[in-house]
């Protein structure tokens, strides 16, 4: 293996398996990536070329102002008459920015994509319409499917949703090489190019894994089971270090960072409930124990309270991805909920909220907006929201604790699945 | 007016509904587990599986029937923000 890699000194592609190249870009100075990612060290655009004794593949591409270095690096291993296929395995345009022009240059080249990639193909090409033949050739494929080189065999693996509904991982038989788009990725921008050459980089496949795979942690753990039982050698990602010594270890990593840590202490089939507050004058705190005592007469809940007012953002959004369901109680000040829960409610892009069960409560002076606003908000993010929000004026009295401890029950019903007989509504009735 | 029955599988609850009302309309109403996208037909996030009554709904459009096979949708299953309840049916989340 070649230990002086740098691959910022020239344009040529770098072999790393038999017949494997890499013919990517780097981009050492972008900072923010995707308007939303911290990239402290810039990021690669990891594209890749197989040969086999009957053609050529060429796996991804670049972003569209990195192809210069992309087509170079190509040029300098094959021809373009050479390349008989384009594997896609994501279409984000940071991988697909330089396919046109690939396209205008190996005409004759089939593309092979996911089902679900289709209408996002067509959307990329658009500009390109009018020297991209209108009908040109893809072929869908799914897990199971192959493609063949002569000597060499490509295979695919239907991963979805990581992080896109199109994505999918290709791996290359005689090589044990998989290449895995972005899963197993990190912006991480290193001359080196692979990872036992790179400088430190477990914090940047941490935090591309938290912002980028963490919502599909369920799609991670369908796709490790098609990857784990692959004999790998290498993983070639298109963000990143070439994962080629022990290569395993970031597989086994992806299972841990997407395994529910609380199911390791939560016993049975027990449910959580978060309840989060923020009170000015302690009414609404008064209303989140009360609800969490109601909550607490089921056994088999677990409840737990949180004052906002002492807290961070980051710890409880990991509380929040694993609960079952989450209350918010606020105040209304100003026609509004109060900012540390708009703040809260605006974290929640990194995990999956989806069914969770949400509800909201607060006390009130005048106009108390805020719970129909937290619901709102909830149902934005695709929760259910089960029973309507409980809003006191004030001061809450005896009747109205009773009824935030009824609220916490019912959660704590509806939670524990226990069956009210609902009969029929009427659509006429509902709000 | 003709009437139909809704039933959502997922939290067991049935909406009696005029005949033209959207999936869509009822379930956010109830907080069923439908989630939405771009609630126009075009993005798919809505699939629901009818589980039965398949027939009480709208025929689907050609675009929704595009657009479901571009999400590999099975067999009986809908948009809910394009199927609108014409009889007794019901569906839950695909």
């Amino acid at each position: 293996m070649n230990n002086q890699v740098d691959v910022s000194r020239h344009r040529h592609a770098v072999e790393f398996a038999d017949g494997v190249y890499w013919i990517g870009a780097l981009d050492p100075t972008l900072r923010t990536f995707d308007i939303i990612l911290s990239t402290a060290n810039g990021t690669s655009y990891n594209s890749y070329l197989v040969k086999g004794s009957e053609g050529v593949a060429v796996i991804d591409t670049v972003k569209e102002n990195f192809s210069e270095e992309f087509f170079a690096r190509l040029e300098s291993e094959v021809d373009y008459s050479d390349i008989k296929y384009i594997v896609l395995n994501h279409l984000e345009p940071d991988h697909t920015g330089a396919l046109p022009e690939l396209m205008k240059r190996a005409p004759q080249a089939k593309l092979y994509i996911s089902q679900r990639a289709i209408s996002m193909l067509k959307a990329l090409l658009k500009p390109a319409s009018e020297v991209i033949e209108k009908n040109f050739d893809y072929t869908t494929v799914n897990t199971g499917d192959s493609i063949g080189l002569g000597d060499r065999t490509l295979s695919f693996l239907h991963t979805p949703f990581l992080h896109w509904p199109d994505t999918q991982c290709t791996y290359l038989e005689e090589e044990a090489v998989l290449f895995s788009g972005d899963v197993f990725g990190c912006h991480y921008c290193d001359k080196r190019l692979f990872n036992d050459l790179v400088g430190d980089f477990r914090f940047s496949f941490d935090y591309y894994y938290a912002h980028i795979m963490r919502p599909f942690k369920n799609h991670v753990m369908d796709a490790l089971k098609l990857i784990e039982p692959l004999k790998i050698k290498q993983i070639a990602p298109t963000h990143g270090p070439i994962l080629r010594e022990r290569p395993r270890r970031y597989v086994t990593h992806y299972r841990e960072l997407s395994t529910s840590s609380l199911s390791r202490e939560i016993v049975n089939d027990d449910k959580t409930l978060i309840i989060f507050y923020m009170s000015s004058y302690g009414n609404t705190a008064r209303m989140a124990e009360e609800i969490s005592e109601g909550a607490s007469e089921f056994d088999s809940v677990r409840v737990s309270l949180y004052d906002l007012e002492g807290g961070e953002t980051d710890p409880f959004v990991d509380l929040i991805e694993e609960a079952d369901a989450l209350l918010f109680g606020s105040p209304t000040i100003n026609g509004d909920a109060v900012k540390p829960v708009w703040d809260l409610l605006s974290s929640l892009v990194v995990i999956n909220l989806k069914g969770k069960l949400g509800g909201a409560f607060g006390s009130f002076g005048w106009s108390g907006e805020a719970v129909r606003m937290i619901e709102d908000r909830m149902r934005g993010l695709k929760m259910k929201i089960p029973q309507e929000g409980l809003r006191v004026k004030l001061i809450p009295d005896e009747d109205e604790l009773e009824t935030c401890r009824l609220f916490g029950r019912q959660i704590a019903r509806k939670l524990t699945g226990k069956k009210e007989d609902k009969g029929v509504i009427d659509f006429a009735d509902l709000g | 007016m003709a009437k139909g029955k809704i039933t959502f599988e997922d939290i067991d609850q049935t909406v009696n509904v005029p005949a033209g009302t959207r999936i869509i309309e009822v379930s956010e109403k109830i907080g069923a587990g439908i989630i939405y996208g771009c609630r126009e037909g075009d993005c798919g996030t809505c699939i629901t599986h009818v589980t039965e009554g398949w027939n009480n709904l709208t025929e689907p459009s050609v675009l929704e029937e595009k657009v479901l096979k571009e999400n590999m949708a099975s067999r009986h299953d809908r948009l809910a923000c394009q199927a609108q309840v014409l009889g007794d049916c019901k569906v839950k989340p695909a």
